[in-house]
């Protein structure tokens, strides 16, 4: 077994009610272990995009990978690659914010650049972008304050120059 | 012009030249049946229950390598194709089943017979549609034959809902795009024909693969040419010529001994459409260690999925054979070859010393007819017919290899018979038997000459068999104790039951059974009064190598 790590998949797909069932089915079926699955529609109505982070190694990702190019409702997938993409992820967060730690949590957030959406007597709601790993250290440093529930969207994966996942060929050409 | 529904459907189905459906009418279904019967130039063969209607289209898809279609109302008929569907699923069978479902207005609210039968079969077909606009029916017809008979073959749902098949729209016949593979280019081959020629000691293993894409001839071709022994899996018995001298019999758990000592000391495995199961491979790390192994697939997903390949070749077995062939050099190798013959004939002194099973078996095949489509259960008397009824052809033979559906074999039988129009074979134990011989009644109303031959050893054989290996002869629920006669039963259904015991003539009595299964166009039940304590040899143990083989029953 080689090393496990984790895997960032984009793919097309139908934009159809059940497209998500299956594509989740199969990886309860083969055992696989999601971290983190985004779904949106995209600039062309028949199709959604979706990013999924997976934990496992290489056998994992090209059997999930092919298993899923398998799926009738698939249309186009790859593999994202750390270099050539833009990764990005969303979180949003309320925590403990009584006044008298109401200005260090300021400052936190300038040094990140995340945004206060929402303030009331003692909490408050941030909103900070970036790649996971930003967030990841985020949470860190707010997590003393107390965290009264957060949300992450899950990876949101683009590649960088002028390729798109549309203009791929066939996963099945791609590699043969 | 404009037509309802169901009778869009029906015309969908005789585009599609659909002359056979095998299901069971209900409530939600009453449309298209109604536009069948109108129609009538379809045969529609009543079964006793929604799995045999299943496992006929399959057994029928096995037989024709066309694509088997099958009827069931919404809500339990649709669940009872479920094991039919999974059997037809993990066996790459070209099958189209078709459920009605409760109308628009009904949907979700848990009505009478609702059930969401395609969240059910998702992880059983290889795509599957509900059809909510009758605008939308023609079109998802015709795609769910094509992906059901296109690429790695499989089953394929539509779930129709009652307002659909009432609702009237334009119908234009179209006629069927026919799926070719795409053909394979001498370029992709070089390094395939190129290891081949370097092997010393090849061999090839033939997989269900080689029947779906009609490639036996070829498989032979390469064989010959390269002076390769074949020997093939479960799913591909029949693509080699049993009686060949290159053939060495069936691989895997329960294969010959021939098969085995050929895998182990070759030096390339040329797998063709096989997916390396563990019933194959047994072990995983060590089944192709050292060896180069050419994997060819038409399914991306079985590369390297159980046995990483050397080289692989994504593409249709036949167009693959067909560009590789001319490429190969002709080479005999006396020294790799030399010797089969005389492995051979450890197999064939056990088939010698005989248990009554085999006696039966061998008998039975040099009976029928050469093209009598053979099926079988599941179980000890699978394995016995697959070793010892030797077939000559694909396409003859129908048994659960992927799931082991017990109780497939008498829906299986009736589809082979429908699809081949002939005398058909099915070998059963008594436990598949008294799952669903519910559809000897279908088998008896059809008129269908069907020789069933019932090993009846008073247990579930195959299990006993690993509990004496493993369980150190533990007999949990497996003694069946039933006191049934099955030459009544047979007789209370219509058909007809005779006896062998180990004192019959056994040829003399089968040879009447064929006789009168033949005149009659009926079935018939031959009882085989076998002993409980017969095991399937040679057998190797799960998850271990090919070495470790063994002749002898070995209990704890």
């Amino acid at each position: 077994m080689s090393e496990l790590k984790k895997y960032t998949i984009g793919a097309l797909v139908a934009n159809k009610s059940g497209v998500l069932t299956r594509i989740s089915g199969l990886f309860t079926r083969r055992g696989y272990n999601i971290e983190s699955l985004s779904v949106c529609a995209t600039e062309n109505s028949e199709l959604s995009r979706m990013t999924i982070v997976l934990w496992g190694d290489e056998y994992t990702l090209y059997q999930m990978i092919k298993q899923m190019d398998k799926l009738e409702d698939v249309k186009k997938i790859g593999c994202a690659n750390e270099l050539d993409c833009v990764y990005r992820e969303l979180l949003l967060v309320k925590v403990s914010a009584k006044p008298d730690v109401r200005s260090q949590l300021v400052e936190i957030k300038e040094i990140y650049k995340a945004k206060v959406v929402d303030l009331s007597l003692d909490t408050m709601i941030l909103e900070l972008t970036g790649t996971p790993y930003k967030l990841d250290g985020f949470l860190k440093v707010i997590e003393p304050y107390g965290i009264l529930e957060m949300q992450r969207t899950g990876v949101t994966v683009l590649a960088r120059g002028s390729h798109t996942l549309k203009d791929r060929d066939c996963y099945s050409d791609h590699i043969n | 012009m404009k037509l309802k529904g169901a009778e869009i459907l029906i015309n969908c189905l005789l585009e599609q030249g659909v002359d056979t459906i095998f299901g069971y009418p209900g409530g939600t279904v009453l449309d298209i049946y109604d536009a069948l019967f109108r129609n009538g130039k379809i045969n529609h063969v009543l079964t006793a229950h929604e799995q045999g209607a299943a496992h006929a289209a399959d057994g029928y898809a096995r037989v024709t390598g066309k694509v088997g279609v099958c009827f069931a109302t919404s809500g339990p008929g649709a669940t009872n194709l479920v094991t039919g569907i999974a059997t037809a699923y993990m066996d790459s069978i070209p099958m189209v089943a078709i459920t009605g479902n409760v109308g628009l207005n009904m949907l979700g609210r848990d009505s009478f017979q609702e059930i969401d039968i395609c969240g059910i079969t998702i992880p059983i077909t290889k795509h599957n549609f509900i059809v909510k606009d009758v605008t939308e029916l023609a079109e998802t017809i015709r795609k769910a034959f094509y992906i059901a008979n296109s690429g790695r073959k499989g089953p394929v749902l539509i779930d129709i809902l009652k307002n659909v098949q009432i609702a009237e729209c334009e119908y234009e016949p179209k006629t069927p795009v026919a799926f070719k593979p795409y053909p394979v280019f001498a370029s992709k081959l070089y390094s395939v024909a190129e290891a081949i020629n370097k092997s010393q000691k090849p061999v090839i293993i033939a997989g269900g693969g080689v029947i779906s894409s009609n490639a036996a001839g070829y498989v032979k071709e390469l064989a010959k040419k390269i002076d390769a022994p074949i020997t093939y899996t479960l799913m591909g018995k029949g693509a080699v010529d049993e009686n060949d001298d290159m053939c060495l019999g069936m691989i895997g758990m329960h294969g010959t001994v021939a098969a085995a000592r050929a895998v182990m000391n070759s030096d390339t495995i040329i797998a063709l459409g096989t997916r390396f199961s563990d019933r194959v491979a047994l072990n995983r790390d060590k089944f192709a260690s050292g060896k180069t192994v050419i994997h060819v697939d038409i399914d991306n997903a079985e590369i390297d999925k159980n046995i990483p390949s050397t080289i692989a070749v994504m593409e249709d077995v036949g167009e693959t054979l067909k560009a590789l062939v001319p490429m190969v050099k002709e080479d005999k190798k006396p020294h790799w070859t030399g010797n089969i013959a005389d492995v051979k004939q450890i197999d064939k002194a056990r088939r010698d010393e005989g248990i009554l099973a085999y006696k039966i078996l061998s008998t039975a095949a040099k009976i029928a007819p050469c093209d009598t489509p053979l099926i079988t259960d599941v179980g000890q008397h699978q394995m016995w017919a697959a070793q010892y009824y030797p077939l000559t052809a694909p396409r003859l033979f129908c048994s659960s290899g992927g799931l082991g559906t017990m109780g497939y074999g008498m829906g299986a039988a009736l589809g082979a018979a429908f699809g081949s129009g002939k005398l058909t074979v099915l070998v059963t134990g008594d436990g598949c038997f008294n799952m669903n011989m519910n559809e000897l009644s279908t088998a008896v109303t059809q008129g269908v000459p069907l020789v069933i031959i019932l090993m009846n050893n008073g247990v579930l054989g195959m299990v006993r068999q690993w509990q004496k290996i493993f369980y150190q002869r533990r007999f949990s629920q497996t003694t069946l104790n039933k006191k049934t006669d099955y030459c009544k039963f047979a007789e209370s259904f219509g058909a007809k039951g005779v006896v062998i015991d180990e004192n019959s003539n056994v040829e003399e009595v089968l040879k009447e059974a064929f006789a009168y299964a033949q005149e009659n166009c009926a079935p018939i039940v031959v009882n085989c009064l076998i002993p409980c304590d017969d095991n399937v040899l040679p057998m190797i143990k799960p998850g271990q190598t090919y070495d470790t083989q063994l002749q002898k029953m070995e209990e704890n």
